[in-house]
């Protein structure tokens, strides 16, 4: 499955669910977002964004998390089927 | 022996050393309470055992100060109580991994224990006590249940050592995968009200809207508790009752003598001004009970309730754009608003900052544009007399103060930002007894710190009074002091005694006589001016000589700025 389905958190509607595949970044940004539970495989929901580039809110767990702009545009989400 | 209490934050540490060893500690709701360690002793059995509250961190590879205090920590512990937040198990289980990865005996206290049942979640403690091969502990800190059961574990984990091979990350999240799988059921329940409310407080507009009557009803409330107990219990008390025993006190000891003036100050006939008469019976006494006590009590009791309900973190959600043009990331929020009510706590608090030049960002704003809440309550007790107005130039100029500093030294310091990474704790009703134990601990540390520096400061003035050097002073800086800032030079003592106390400084300003303008431009030019002895003490321990150094240097020229301006302005 490619295409559509894979984009960055950034870029997903608030109340959307999805699957992380992928973090692009380097060892120190994937070891943080891992403490935080965020890693390929987590499923997440969008909570929220802030305008202007503001952090983007995700619940993963029952969890919420705030992730700065820059940051979240590296977690590469796969949609849930239902969310396309 | 020395046990150490370990976790992710804000999973009740705080709590938990509080219950074991009866030494109260600082505990609020939003990750990063605990920024330094705090040590406490506990009984087992006959042993007098040490146990120390460490600052809470995700994982043993550090990424903040006070996750590498932690990680420092652990090789001087013989036993490690590892908190863990039992609505989050998946998560708080990789410290649990990398802890027994490292043959230390552990207790595992599965604290929130009663959050789980509303939460849907259904933990099976045996098998992830046979899984984890430590025992496993259901604790409600808050309530104390399971405390006693967490003690009683201590002796018998003393000998047995787990033993669990060394991992990769991968490997331990494969394992932990398998352990949640095996303990855990998740069982689907609908969002409660409490949810709703957490979801709309991080969107844009309605959490703009939630955050602006938050800020401004807190606003309101330490204004009317601060103001209610001034007029209602404080001022009556000092003008109907303690007015009278000065009196008799004033001639008993005769009008002229040394220790009339140490002692009460200048009195004129039958009525005592205790703002003005700088004694230390009178100003002394007055000034921190009646002026600056009745904010000090309102503010701590707010922020109390803020800090515990889990607001400040969405705060700083929606404060991040904001504060990313000040060099900084929305979580600096909280140590600003720590600020409010005391500087020195505020400093301490940027610990939470993950760079240096965010700390030293974060540090100079608040020492410079952040008015703690002893100065504060002089403002609103001596310039509001004039008119409200000249109290929101005070507040106006500070904050555009802020912000223009903050846009300086965002270019001019060097170093980069991070950016905001933060986990959302979920909104949870205060405890009143927490909060009213959190706030005698603040409002007992005020008095037990500010008193006698106010006293001491009070006592050095009427010294140096008698012995003229004021004059000296006043007439060496005379220059600045009524050609820049047009203030008499007598004003100057007020600024050299704002290194002592910034709130006993306003104070003096009162019997200058100064129009409703020089009371604003010398408000504004203690306020941000050097800082006091306390908060220049914690900016050297935390920044440096050298930070410290340009810290105040940046605070001196600022302060002389913005005075200057508003003196040409107004």
């Amino acid at each position: 499955m490619t295409g559509g389905g894979e984009i960055p958190l950034t870029r997903m509607q608030t109340g959307q669910s999805g699957t992380v595949i992928q973090i692009q970044g380097g060892f120190g940004l994937v070891n943080r977002l891992a403490a935080l539970n965020i890693r390929p495989g987590k499923r997440i929901t969008k909570v929220s964004s802030m305008l202007m580039r503001g952090p983007v809110t995700i619940e993963v767990d029952r969890t919420q998390v705030a992730i700065g702009f820059g940051m979240a545009n590296r977690v590469i989400v796969e949609l849930d089927e239902a969310a396309k | 022996m020395r046990i150490l209490l370990m976790g992710n934050p804000n999973v009740g540490k705080s709590v938990v050393f509080s219950r074991l060893t009866g030494v109260n500690v600082i505990a609020s709701n939003y990750p990063g309470t605990t920024v330094g360690y705090t040590r406490g002793f506990m009984k087992l059995g006959e042993e007098k055992v040490e146990v120390i509250d460490v600052p809470g961190t995700y994982t043993l590879e550090p990424t903040s100060e006070a996750e590498e205090v932690a990680r420092r920590m652990l090789d001087a512990g013989n036993i490690v109580i590892n908190v863990v937040d039992a609505t989050n198990l998946e998560r708080n289980l990789y410290l649990t991994l990398q802890l027994l990865e490292r043959n230390i005996p552990v207790i595992v206290a599965l604290n929130i224990w009663d959050d789980t049942r509303h939460r849907g979640i259904n933990i099976e403690l045996d098998k992830l006590r046979e899984l984890l091969g430590v025992p496993v502990i259901p604790t409600v800190a808050i309530t104390g249940q399971g405390i006693k059961e967490l003690a009683g574990s201590i002796p018998n984990t003393n000998a047995a050592s787990p033993e669990a091979p060394v991992r990769s990350r991968d490997e331990r999240w494969a394992a932990i995968g398998n352990i949640v799988e095996k303990v855990q059921r998740v069982t689907h329940r609908h969002h409660t009200w409490s949810e709703r409310l957490a979801d709309a407080s991080v969107k844009p507009l309605r959490g703009g809207i939630i955050a602006l009557i938050v800020i401004a009803g807190a606003f309101f409330v330490v204004r009317f508790i601060g103001e209610s107990l001034i007029g209602y219990v404080l001022e009556p008390l000092f003008e109907n009752l303690w007015a009278l025993v000065i009196l008799r006190l004033s001639s008993l000891l005769g009008g002229e003598s040394f220790i009339h003036q140490i002692l009460i100050g200048k009195i004129t006939g039958d009525e005592v001004n205790f703002v003005e008469s700088f004694g230390l019976l009178t100003s002394g006494l007055y000034v921190p009970f009646a002026m600056v006590l009745p904010y000090i009590i309102a503010f701590y009791l707010m922020l109390g309730l803020l800090e515990d309900s889990g607001y400040l973190p969405r705060l700083a959600v929606l404060m991040d754009t904001i504060m990313h043009r000040l060099g900084l990331h929305g979580y600096a929020i909280i140590p600003i608003l720590l600020g409010l009510g005391c500087n020195v706590p505020a400093i301490l608090a940027t610990r939470i900052l993950e760079s240096n030049r965010e700390r030293f960002i974060a540090a100079t704003l608040i020492s410079v544009a952040v008015p703690c809440a002893a100065l504060q309550a002089m403002i609103f007790g001596l310039v509001g007399e004039r008119g409200g107005q000249y109290v929101a130039v005070v507040y106006g100029t500070l904050f555009v103060v802020w912000i223009i500093l903050g846009i300086i030294l965002r270019y001019a310091a060097r170093g980069f930002t991070p950016e905001l990474l933060i986990e959302i704790p979920p909104y949870r009703l205060p405890q009143w007894r927490a909060v009213v134990q959190k706030l005698w601990m603040r409002v007992y540390g005020f008095l037990a710190e500010a008193l006698p520096v106010i006293l001491g400061a009070i006592l050095v003035i009427n010294i140096l009074d008698i012995l003229g050097i004021f004059g000296a002073i006043a007439n060496f800086t005379a220059p600045v002091v009524t050609g820049l800032l047009g203030l008499p030079k007598e004003a100057v003592t007020a600024l050299v005694i704002g290194f002592l106390r910034k709130d006993v400084a306003v104070g003096m300003l009162a019997p200058l006589a100064l129009t409703a303008e020089q009371l604003v431009v010398g408000s504004v030019v203690l306020a941000m001016s050097f800082p006091c002895i306390a908060t220049f003490i914690v900016l050297l321990r935390e920044l440096g000589v050298v930070g410290m150094v340009k810290a105040t240097g940046i605070m001196v020229s600022a302060a002389l700025i913005a005075g200057g301006l508003l003196n040409v302005v107004l």
